[in-house]
């Protein structure tokens, strides 16, 4: 399970709405709880990949993740996982999602219709990396 | 040569949950070596089987991704931070 608040879940939105028609992307700062991750807070990114790409791919720099990590670090959290969004298209993770995924983290998928955010999903990869499994979102007020 | 590794949240579930690891070596390959012989499921996890790291892992030390400096054959200097970071891509 994937627990955060609507104040973050909004937030997630907006981004998505505000990157269409290309993907947002983002870091999820949080921790483990009960089996699951909460999330405290986001690391909006800039979608690092080239811009004729970006409507339906996403690149978060390993010096963005070098940086996101060490802040991670000072506010006593941990990277629990990552949200983009899938302009008209579905939210479900794809084999190209599966192929750039590592098991353990939260994967937050928006789906975006012309521009208005719609579902919200969340999947983990499996350790053996033949499939994601979905996770149950929790939006606490 | 003791240096901090420091290990993603992703990987943490094969270092026995630890955050950082102090290894030794004098290079980052010997320091990540060391590591990996201590911890052999993270072993399989960022290293191919030829030994090189695998795509979705990059190396920063003290701020520096190898890729920029001399791979792994980048010199540490004692106290100098390793960490292991991996890279994040999707889409559809």
């Amino acid at each position: 399970m994937l627990k955060l608040t609507g104040k973050i879940e909004a937030e997630i939105r907006k981004a998505g709405a505000e990157a269409y028609p290309n993907e947002c992307c983002g870091i999820l700062f949080g921790s483990e709880a009960d089996g699951g991750h909460i999330v405290k807070a986001l690391k909006p990114i800039d979608n690092a990949r080239e811009s004729t790409e970006q409507y339906h791919r996403f690149l978060i720099t390993a010096e963005d993740m070098m940086q996101a990590e060490l802040e991670a670090r000072k506010l006593g959290l941990e990277i629990v996982g990552f949200y983009h969004s899938h302009p008209d298209h579905p939210a479900q993770p794809s084999d190209y999602d599966r192929d750039h995924a590592l098991p353990f983290y939260s994967y937050i998928i928006l789906r975006v219709a012309q521009g208005r955010p719609e579902l919200m999903t969340s999947w983990q990869l499996r350790l053996s990396r033949e499939a994601f499994d979905s996770e149950e979102l929790e939006i606490e007020p | 040569m003791s240096v901090s590794v420091l290990i993603p949240s992703a990987l943490r579930a094969f270092v026995d949950r630890k955050s950082e690891i102090e290894a030794e070596g004098a290079t980052v390959g010997e320091a990540l070596a060391h590591v990996a012989a201590q911890y052999p499921d993270l072993k399989h996890q960022i290293y191919e089987d030829d030994a090189k790291l695998r795509g979705f892992v990059n190396v920063f030390v003290d701020g520096t991704n190898i890729k920029k400096l001399n791979g792994l054959e980048t010199p540490v200097a004692a106290g100098a931070t390793v960490m292991i970071v991996p890279a994040i891509a999707g889409g559809y």
